[in-house]
């Protein structure tokens, strides 16, 4: 049976630097992948280049058993990604830059108010985003998360500048997501209590 | 799960939408260029001296000229903020196709900078001694114009947006295919001050701006990829 989502063969370089080698990985609905490593390991490249906007060496990534690359819209339709950068401009309130995020990706059928009130936001939505603290902004890019309909979550750090509250919710969260039938790839040097399957990607 | 992907449309929409609303709440980036023009074209005539016939045969060009300059100025801020805050990231693995979402930013930036020029000259020929039917004329040229400017500056800017400081290379890469248009816009506006027919002009410029529209998306597509790298 081929997995959902896959990657096969995976070598990444970085200018002259070679960074992993012939990596693999399988992930089903429900499951989760964790990238370990160093700082510098490559994980946050490994992410990117799952995503698309970095090409691998060698391998690829198959997505239904076809390679991404033939399928980059129906991919990306199912794809949400938690980077180190929000993504979101700073002069722009949280509603606005929500209203933007909904013409770019499909969007699920929560309800905002509700997003916000669980991630602790309802009293800053009619703030720009610049006056908001680094933690709060980290659960500014939770909301986009939650709001998309996307089925693959990739989260690059997505505890750092986070309370203790705000790694619990975290992990609260992508266990929610899991049991719905999503799947996540997570970048993370704290280990984040989830049960769930979790397969480990080690890059030395 | 639910939901799909909004149309083509919503997305040219709703970019251009996200850029027109950050310029009106950062007026300065608009205002800049706008002030330069503004400023080139009233100092012009005071350094060149009040001599009428003078100022009517350079009149073209310098407002041209300065036209041109003002828009370069513009360019650099197009990408670079996105690429910065990491918005560019997300509108790369978003499943609206990027030359649809690079249209709607160059919409924004032609709005904020090309369509400000063509309200303004007006007011700045007046320096020139311009009468009315060159001003027609001369608001014609740069609306079409700065139509080819901005798209063409797209590409530059999303060529240079990893590099810092790329405005030189960046006014290295767009000038040569703005040449055209700075040639045919001045040339236009000359020829009706001496009463000749301007339709060849204004074809040109309205055919390199169809020629452009269609290339020049798609090349900011692939140059912002690359340089995301």
């Amino acid at each position: 049976m081929t997995a959902q989502l896959s990657g096969h063969d995976l070598t990444l370089f970085r200018g002259e630097r070679c960074l992993f080698r012939g990596v693999e990985f399988a992930l089903n609905p429900g499951e989760m992948l964790l990238l370990e490593g160093l700082n510098g390991s490559g994980k946050t490249s490994l992410m990117r280049a799952i995503a698309g906007l970095l090409e691998f060496e060698t391998g690829e990534i198959r997505w239904h058993g076809e390679p991404t690359r033939v399928q980059r819209q129906a991919f990306h339709d199912s794809l949400v990604w938690m980077a180190h950068r929000v993504g979101f401009k700073a002069d722009l309130t949280l509603t606005e830059n929500l209203d933007f995020e909904a013409a770019l990706r499909p969007s699920a059928s929560a309800d905002r108010d509700e997003v916000f009130r669980r991630l602790g936001l309802s009293r800053l939505k009619r703030l720009p985003l610049r006056s908001l603290s680094a933690g709060q902004q980290r659960r500014v890019a939770l909301a986009r998360m939650l709001l998309s309909a996307a089925t693959l979550w990739l989260m690059d750090e997505p505890v750092t500048n986070l309370d203790r509250d705000g790694r619990r919710l975290v992990a609260a969260l992508v266990q929610e997501h899991l049991v719905r039938g999503g799947m996540c790839i997570m970048a993370a040097h704290q280990d984040v209590q989830i049960e769930a399957t979790v397969h480990r990607v080690l890059l030395q | 799960m639910d939901g799909e992907t909004p149309g083509l449309f919503t997305a040219v929409v709703a970019v251009a939408r996200r850029d027109l609303l950050l310029a009106w709440k950062r007026p300065g980036d608009v205002l800049n260029p706008l002030f330069f023009f503004a400023m080139v074209a009233t100092l012009f005539p005071l350094a060149v001296g009040p001599s009428n016939e003078q100022l009517e045969f350079s009149g073209p060009g310098v407002l041209w000229a300065a036209a041109l300059l003002a828009m370069l100025l513009s360019l650099n801020s197009l990408f670079v903020s996105d690429f910065e805050d990491g918005s560019l990231d997300q509108m790369l693995v978003s499943p609206q196709p990027l030359p649809a979402l690079a249209l709607g930013k160059t919409l924004a930036h032609w709005m904020t900078s090309g369509l400000p020029l063509v309200l303004v000259s007006p007011v700045v020929a007046l320096t020139f001694r311009m009468p009315v039917a060159v001003v027609g004329v001369l608001m014609l040229t740069l609306l079409l114009g700065t139509i080819s400017l901005s798209l063409l500056g797209a590409i530059g800017a999303a060529l240079t947006v990893g590099l810092h400081r790329g405005t030189a290379l960046l006014s290295l890469l767009v000038l040569p295919f703005a040449m055209p248009v700075l040639i045919f816009g001045a040339r236009t506006v000359s020829l009706v001050a001496t009463g000749d027919s301007v339709a060849g002009g204004l074809y040109f410029l309205a055919a390199y701006a169809v020629l452009i529209v269609s290339i020049a998306p798609f090349a900011t597509a692939a140059a912002l990829r690359i340089s995301n790298e």
